[in-house]
């Protein structure tokens, strides 16, 4: 049996289980709505304008704070990964910042910006700095130090080294902090909207689903269109990866 | 252990390789005395600007100290200084967390090696595990909120299911790396089985693992945090809450801080055991490569 069949089979299982429990009742099907109800919840919202309009409203919020994170942690990893004194100290910083998980963050700043969405992109975007510059500068102290010296001696300027250098090495490393701060995005936003009602997306749809009467397999179905959206995202990430930096050695780190 | 060799790749532990057991010493401390040298750079800026700014929404750390004395350490000598608060609010967040994190970490180990260790068990869970492993764990929270109402139950089995994942994946990976040779030498002496879980199979696979440990205990932190604001009765993020809804801004950043340094403890910890239970392999490796 190939490997793809005895995964389907896996998975038909799974769901199966799940059929299984929900109709035998151990726990109310208010409470534990089986499969089939929560794949029909599902297919219902997929048609639904107001799901469809949180679900965008969640990727946008992650690739907008994605993108924002990247843009500051690259530039500022490479400008302090470049100076040894500037790069322990960077490091100390994060070392210290880098513990205070960010869920904790969102009391504070829903009293500072309000439950809009710009709260949980500043959050989302605060928490995923850390690894991306993280793995600039690790990945600038990897790389061979060799390599600068000849670009110094064929007379390349400190800019074009950085940028034709410094970033084409470090590249590898980078690419890994922003998996690592996808996934950090993810939960950040989500935890967001979970809890300031007024953030809108995938996580205050499945929270209001729970408040307005324990609609179950609505709350299910949110979760499992979560889970299909990271996984989507992961294997786009992982494919880009593989495709630009799949000489690297770096992507495991 | 391997100060003769010179200079093998170190991975993973940050310092850089150095010849001699003395500069190594040397260079180790003057990391530790820069990064705190950083820290109280950092706390000095820090206050200089708040009290420059006088925001309510940004207390000088020094407030925020106090704030944090006021409510955790104001209680009689006794009690070590620990006040009501700390036992009522602290220690059970705490408990929740490492008690969860724990629970995952056997039963993710546990069924980490079944699957690593049997390529039909693991064809057959794959894609089950993949799906379950990409759900955000924030959503685990209303879901379990639902089935198993407030309460450390409910808190419990969110830390545990939310940072099962790195643990189990990275198993199934170190499991599925005992090199051949052992494999079957062990076959050919007939070695029982729980030695050959416990005296290969996680030992070969302990590197990985740990790597998902770190992973997880980080999670764990987090996971605890989100379920006390969503629906607690005690805990650290319970009483963030208490504070955000009575405008208590010292006492909020109180807690903030609490939790960086909770979850800045854990680590070091954590890897401190990591140093002592991989030793023999950081060596093995260097060995190797000098």
């Amino acid at each position: 049996m190939s490997r793809f069949v005895r995964g389907l089979i896996g998975l038909v299982c799974f769901l199966a289980i799940g059929e299984i429990v929900g109709r035998l009742g151990l726990i109310s099907q208010r409470y534990l709505p089986p499969t089939s109800a929560v794949l029909t919840a599902l297919g219902h919202l997929l048609v639904d304008q107001t799901f469809l309009r949180d679900v965008i409203a969640t990727l946008l919020a992650w690739a907008i704070a994605l993108g924002i994170a990247t843009l500051i942690a690259v530039p500022l990893g490479l400008l302090l990964g470049s100076i040894p004194v500037l790069r322990t100290a960077t490091d100390a910083i994060v070392e210290f910042i880098r513990p205070i998980p960010s869920v904790a963050l969102i009391p504070l700043v829903v009293l500072l910006l309000g439950t809009g969405p710009d709260t949980k992109i500043a959050l989302a975007t605060f928490a995923s700095v850390w690894p991306i510059l993280f793995n600039t500068t690790y990945g600038l102290h990897e790389m061979d130090p060799q390599l600068v010296d000849t670009a110094k001696s064929f007379g390349m300027g400190g800019l074009s080294i950085s940028l034709k250098v410094r970033l084409p090495s470090a590249a590898p490393f980078i690419m890994t902090g922003i998996r690592v701060a996808s996934g950090i995005v993810l939960i950040t936003t989500i935890s967001t909207e979970l809890l300031a009602s007024a953030a809108g997306g995938l996580g205050t749809f499945i929270e209001s689903a729970r408040a307005g009467g324990n609609q179950m397999s609505q709350v299910l179905a949110g979760v499992a269109m979560a889970g299909i959206l990271a996984y989507l995202v992961n294997v786009i990430l992982e494919r880009v990866q593989n495709r630009f930096f799949g000489w690297s050695e770096a992507k495991d780190a | 252990m391997t100060t003769a060799t010179p200079a093998g790749p170190v991975e993973d532990t940050g310092e850089a390789p150095a010849a001699g057991a003395a500069s190594l010493g040397r260079r180790v401390l003057r990391s530790v005395l820069s990064r705190w040298l950083v820290f109280v750079l950092l706390v000095l800026v820090w206050q200089l600007l708040t009290a420059r700014i006088q925001s309510p929404f940004f207390p000088t750390p020094l407030t925020i100290v106090g704030a944090a004395g006021k409510m955790w350490f104001s209680g009689p000598a006794g009690h070590l200084f620990v006040s009501d608060a700390f036992v009522a609010n602290v220690l059970p967040s705490i408990a929740r967390m490492l008690g969860g994190w724990l629970l995952a970490v056997i039963v993710g180990v546990a069924i980490g090696i079944g699957l690593g260790r049997s390529q039909v068990a693991l064809d057959y869970a794959s894609p089950v595990l993949n799906f379950l492993r990409s759900i955000p764990p924030p959503t685990l929270v209303p879901v379990f909120l639902v089935l198993l109402d407030i309460g450390t139950m409910m808190q419990l089995t969110v830390i545990v299911i939310g940072v099962i994942w790195p643990v189990l994946l990275n198993t199934i990976d170190g499991a599925r790396s005992v090199d051949q040779v052992k494999v079957e030498m062990v076959r050919a002496f007939h070695i029982s089985r729980p030695q050959w879980i416990f005296g290969v199979i996680i030992p070969a696979a302990l590197p990985k693992i740990f790597a998902g440990l770190r992973v997880s205990l980080s999670m764990a932190l987090i996971m605890m945090v989100l379920s006390e604001l969503f629906g607690s009765t005690n805990g650290i993020g319970f009483e963030l809450q208490f504070s955000q809804e009575s405008f208590d801004l010292p006492g909020m950043w109180a807690c903030i801080l609490l939790l960086g340094v909770l979850g800045y403890l854990a680590n070091r910890a954590l890897l401190a055991i990591e140093k002592r239970a991989l030793g023999w392999h950081n060596g093995a490796r260097q060995n190797a490569a000098g």
